[in-house]
This record gives C-alpha cells, sequence and structure tokens, in this order.
C-alpha cells in the first residue's frame, strides 16, 4: 500500500512538473476562468430580474457554475496527455519497471485533481472580489471545491478511456468538443432548473455536471439542504469512480494489445 | 548449421533456464488482425554475455524484447528471465532487467537529472542512492553539461545515453538494448560500442542487444541469432556462423545500376552461385568456388554487356551470412569493393 502511494506521488510529480513548465498553459488556465465569468456575469446579468427566479446577485449565482466548468475543461483534454506518453514510450518504460500499474494513470489523476483544486480556488477567490458572497462560508466553499475536483477526475478518466481506446488525438479532442459544451447548458449552470423545459430538467437529473454544480452551489448558499449537498456530491464522485475504473479497464487492453 | 527447429515444452525450457540468463522456447506471437510476430523462437543467453538479434524490418526482434521485458505476453510458449518466468513471475523480473526500447522513454520536458531519479525513485532506490547513481550515470557518459536541460534539447546521440543510463541506474543483472545505436552518427555509435562492452565486462552484465549493423553484432556479440520472419534462422558465434558457410564470397563493382530483367534469372540458373544480391552498383555473390566461379558470372555480365569496374573474392564476413539465411543483403558501409571510382 505505501509503495501504491510512494509510486503515485512520484508519477504525480512528474505531471506536476511538466505541466508547470509550460507557461502559455498556466496562463490559459487562469485566463479563461475569468474570461468566463467577466463576460457570463455581464451579458446575463439580468437573468435574476425573471420572475420566478428569486433575485439575488447573478455573480453570486454564476461563480460555482464557472468553477465547475473550468474543472472540466481543465481535465476534458487529460487523454491527450497520456497519448503523448505513449508516442514517446513513457509509459511502455514504466510498464517495464516496478511501478505499480494503478500508479500510471492514477498519478496522473491525482495530478489533475491537484490543478483543477487550485484553478478552482482561485476562481472562488475571484468572484469575491467581483462581488460574489458565500453564505456558505468556508465549509461550503471546500464543499464546492470537492464537487468539482470529483467531477474534474471523472472527465479525465473518461477523457483517458477514450484516449487508450482509440490511441487518436482527434478521437480525445472529438468527444471533449461533442460532450462538454452541450452538458454545461443541460445543467443548472446558467439558469435555475424550475425556468427550463422540462426535457432539459429530465437530462440534467442524469447530468453529472448538474450534479456537481447543483451540489455544490448548495453547499456554499446560506442554510444549505445537506441531504441534497450528500445525494449530487455524492453522485459526482461515484460518477468520477466509475470513469476511473473505465480508463483503467481501457489501460488493460492496451496492455494486453502490446 | 543446422537450421532445423526444434519444438520445445516447458520442461526442457525450464531446465535450460536454470544457470542461463535467458531461455526462451516455442514463443509464438499472434497480434490483433492475425499478424504473426512470432513463431516458434527458441535460443538461450549464458549470464555475462552479449547475445544480439538480427534479423529484416518485422522479423519480431521488438516482439521478442517486449515478451521478454514483460511487456507483452507470448500467445504461446515460454520464457524465463534471470530464472523467473515472464508470466507468472514477471514483477520478480522488472526488478533485475534494465530496458532500453527502441522507442526512447525519455521525458523530454524534464531533465536528465529528473528523468534519472524518477526512474531510481521508481525502481525503490532511496532518495540519496538515486542522487549518487545520477551523478555516477551522467558522469559516465558524458551527460553531466546537459543534465540541467530539458531532454527535448538534446541530440539523438545523448538522448539515447540517457535512455541507457536510465536503463542502468538500479544496476540490473540484465540489459535489454533495442536498437541502441539506430541513428546515431558513427563516432557516437563506436562510443556506444565501448560502453556496451564495458558494462559486461566490468559489471558482468547479461545483454541483449537487437540491431540492423553487422558490424556492431560482429564486434559485440559472443552469440548471436538471426531472426526472420518470426523463426530463427541460424544462431551462434560470429565465428561459427562465418565458418559454417562454406566457400567464398564474391563482390563485383558495376559500372551501372541499371541492370537488364533478364539477368537475375540467368544469375540464378548458375551453378556456381548459391546467393546473390544487388544493391545499387554492388553485386554480392555466395559462391562455392571464389576462382573457378568469378569468370562464369563475369562471362554472364558480358553477354548483357554490363560494365564491370573491379571484382574482389573473399572469406564469409557476416554480411554474408545474413545474405545466405535471409536472402538479401544489407546496404552496409563497412564492406568496400577495391578498384578505383
Ligand atoms: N502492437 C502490434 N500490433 C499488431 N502488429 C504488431 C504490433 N507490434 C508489432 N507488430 C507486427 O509484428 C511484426 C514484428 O514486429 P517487430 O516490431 O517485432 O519487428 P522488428 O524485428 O523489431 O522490426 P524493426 O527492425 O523494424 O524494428 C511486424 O509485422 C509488426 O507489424
Ligand atoms: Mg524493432
Amino acid at each position: 500500500m505505501t509503495t501504491a502511494l510512494a509510486h503515485t506521488w512520484y508519477v504525480t510529480q512528474r505531471y506536476s512538473r511538466t505541466a508547470i513548465r509550460q507557461p502559455i498553459w498556466v496562463l490559459s488556465a487562469l485566463l479563461q476562468p475569468i474570461i468566463w465569468l467577466v463576460l457570463f456575469g455581464a451579458l446575463f446579468k439580468r437573468i435574476v430580474e425573471i420572475p420566478g427566479f428569486g433575485g439575488g446577485s447573478y455573480i453570486g449565482f454564476l461563480t460555482p457554475a464557472i468553477v465547475v466548468m473550468t474543472a472540466m475543461f481543465s481535465a476534458g483534454l487529460c487523454g491527450m496527455t497520456v497519448l503523448a506518453d505513449l508516442d514517446t514510450g513513457v509509459i511502455d518504460r514504466m510498464l517495464v519497471s516496478p511501478v505499480r500499474r494503478g500508479a500510471i494513470l492514477g498519478g496522473l489523476l491525482v495530478e489533475q485533481a491537484a490543478v483543477v483544486f487550485v484553478q478552482c480556488g482561485i476562481i472562488l477567490v475571484l468572484g469575491l472580489v467581483l462581488g460574489a458572497r458565500y453564505s456558505g462560508g468556508p465549509l461550503g466553499a471546500l464543499v464546492l471545491l470537492v464537487a468539482a475536483t470529483a467531477l474534474g477526475v471523472g472527465i479525465a478518466g473518461l477523457s483517458n478511456a477514450v484516449a487508450l481506446t482509440t490511441r487518436r488525438r482527434e478521437s480525445v479532442i472529438g468527444v471533449v468538443q461533442l460532450l462538454l459544451m452541450p452538458l454545461t447548458y443541460l445543467s443548472s449552470a446558467f439558469m435555475k432548473l424550475e425556468l427550463v423545459p422540462g426535457w432539459i430538467r429530465d437530462i440534467a437529473r442524469v447530468n453529472p455536471v448538474n450534479w456537481a454544480v447543483s451540489g455544490g452551489r448548495e453547499a456554499l448558499a446560506g442554510n444549505p439542504q445537506w441531504g441534497h449537498v450528500f445525494l449530487n456530491v455524492g453522485l459526482t464522485v461515484a460518477f468520477a469512480v466509475v470513469t476511473t475504473l473505465l480508463g483503467t479497464a481501457a489501460f488493460g487492453a492496451y496492455r494486453r494489445s502490446v | 548449421m543446422s537450421t532445423e527447429r526444434v519444438r520445445l515444452g516447458t520442461a526442457t525450457v525450464r531446465d535450460r533456464a536454470r544457470g542461463a540468463a535467458i531461455a526462451a522456447g516455442g514463443l509464438m506471437k499472434v497480434y490483433k488482425g492475425g499478424v504473426k510476430a512470432l513463431d516458434g523462437l527458441g535460443f538461450t543467453v549464458a549470464p555475462g554475455t552479449i547475445f544480439a538479434l538480427l534479423g529484416p524490418n518485422g522479423a519480431g526482434k521488438s516482439t521478442t524484447v517486449k515478451i521478454l521485458t514483460t511487456l507483452s505476453r507470448p500467445t504461446e510458449g515460454d520464457a524465463f528471465v534471470a530464472g523467473f518466468d515472464v508470466i507468472r513471475e514477471a514483477d520478480e523480473i522488472r526488478r533485475v532487467i534494465g530496458v532500453v526500447a527502441q522507442r526512447s522513454g525519455v521525458d523530454g520536458a524534464s531533465t536528465a537529472v529528473e528523468n534519472l531519479q524518477l526512474q531510481g525513485r521508481i525502481y525503490g532506490l532511496g532518495a540519496k542512492t538515486t542522487r549518487l547513481r545520477t551523478t555516477e550515470l551522467l558522469e559516465r557518459f558524458r551527460l553531466t553539461e546537459a543534465a540541467g536541460r530539458a531532454a527535448r534539447t538534446y541530440s539523438g546521440g545523448m538522448r539515447r545515453k540517457l535512455d541507457i543510463a536510465m536503463g542502468l541506474i538500479h544496476r540490473p543483472r540484465i540489459l535489454f538494448l533495442d536498437e541502441p545505436t539506430t541513428g546515431l552518427d558513427p563516432e557516437a555509435r563506436a562510443d556506444m560500442w565501448q560502453e556496451i562492452q564495458a558494462l559486461s565486462e566490468q559489471e558482468e552484465l547479461t545483454v541483449l542487444l537487437t540491431t540492423h549493423y553487422l558490424e556492431e553484432a560482429d564486434r559485440l556479440a559472443d552469440r548471436l541469432a538471426l531472426l526472420d520472419r518470426g523463426r530463427l534462422v541460424v544462431e551462434g558465434t560470429p565465428e561459427e556462423l562465418k565458418a559454417g558457410l562454406l566457400g567464398d564470397s564474391v563482390q563485383i563493382e558495376l559500372g551501372t545500376s541499371e541492370l537488364p530483367a533478364l539477368l537475375s534469372a540467368e544469375l540464378e540458373q548458375l551453378e556456381a552461385v548459391r546467393a546473390f544480391s544487388v544493391e545499387e552498383t554492388q553485386l554480392r555473390a555466395q559462391v562455392d568456388h571464389g576462382a573457378t566461379a568469378l569468370p562464369v558470372i563475369l562471362a554472364v555480365l558480358d553477354g548483357y554487356r554490363v560494365p564491370v569496374i573491379s571484382a574482389t573474392i573473399s572469406r564469409p564476413s557476416l554480411d554474408d551470412v545474413y545474405l545466405q539465411y535471409v536472402g538479401h543483403s544489407y546496404d552496409h558501409s563497412g564492406t568496400t569493393v577495391g578498384g578505383p571510382r
């Protein structure tokens, strides 16, 4: 067990190092959510005035959504890293070493989780600067970050599974583009579910993005309904577990195909 | 030299594995889609020796290395490395082998130091041992100066050296090198040969290497095996293989590379010629008696009005061994044919 943890940690360190060394990546990872927050905040500012929305500040409503969106888009291309490491032979080199098999993808997922967690934390602070108020306090913020990180890991697992199954960059990019935007809009990210058509509401119920937004947003609100929070954050974590297993299975299939 | 293949059961492979660094028998590998990469391959490598696998592209050299290094599972057959079964005792094998694959496996975004340190830690070396080994290996492979630079900025030769250093960090007992010198300039290649030789002598390392350079196998290998289409064609020491070829080798430099279509067929029919190949303006033939075969060949060439610049008769080289068994010769810079250009 300690060996597995140690190995995972070594692999995590390697990925963190290479990520931090790409200044463009670091910059865009921070700029993109800022742009979203400012842009969507301005664009949809008056949505709160719609009857039934219940008032409040839109930036306060939007910040958890941007947090979750950032998590998704940040992790979506995780599979590209796997493909690059397959191409250069880095993964094969690990496979002929005594490294624990689970540490190879595990280390990458931990790195993704850490990146997402930090990125989302920064957005929360930024939201505060732009006028959002978090009545749920630090505990609520933490729950939101956990939900966003779980969603990020879930998307990363999915991305890895697609990458290892198809072994094509185009497939990873294609799936990400096809899935992430619709999943975002088929949730309560920008609009209360009470105000959207019934069919969108139905889809949202089984949409992991909605689970993360809805659970996290509730936790951040004053006097949250903890039952709702636990259910949704729990479902998001379950999603992460399932896609991690999918990624692991795809990795097994790769190993058998060598 | 017998090219007959003997099918060995697990028991006998296991017997051979006792005291051997590597023993394989009846190895088959069928990839998805039905490609038969290995077709009943078997051989034994004694500890402390250098063993070379040769063969044309697609012969199954890398597949063999992948199976012996536990990356890939054989479809059938048995293999033991350091006495351990490649399927049931893969973990044990992974601890005692070093692997340098055909595809590098160096992380370009990290420095040489970082690559080596990650490798050391993964193999269970402590932080201090890893640091010491890293410094030692960087010096040994003359990478100290570049050690702090991202590996993506290295030349092909430097990267290959780092590759080998990474394969050695945990002091393996058996080292696998899949085409260690492909893409290196002659100087870097000679350098690498020295390193490999030294490793085998000083550290009692067993080395299995694959190569396309016959000269390399001749220089380095204690024994070598020739593969073709997943099968062992011939195996032995370079001397045995050369001695096993009766007769002489005839090399003729032609004045043109545009040869009449029928020439080939006619040469094939000559009693005196056992095998031949033409590459650009070099004709190379395996014959029983050089002195009697040469006039016959020259007469045929003359009949087709193919100008001849020079002709040489020599004792067989590994090129001829290769030519004899695999049927087409390498374009090989080490072979020169005398005469004015
Ligand atoms: N993962 C794979 N899936 C399907 N076929 C494969 C796979 N790997 C290798 N092959 C096939 O198996 C055969 C043997 O390949 P291998 O890489 O072992 O040859 P090699 O002797 O190393 O050749 P080279 O000198 O070009 O490196 C080839 O026909 C190759 O196309
Ligand atoms: Mg190969």
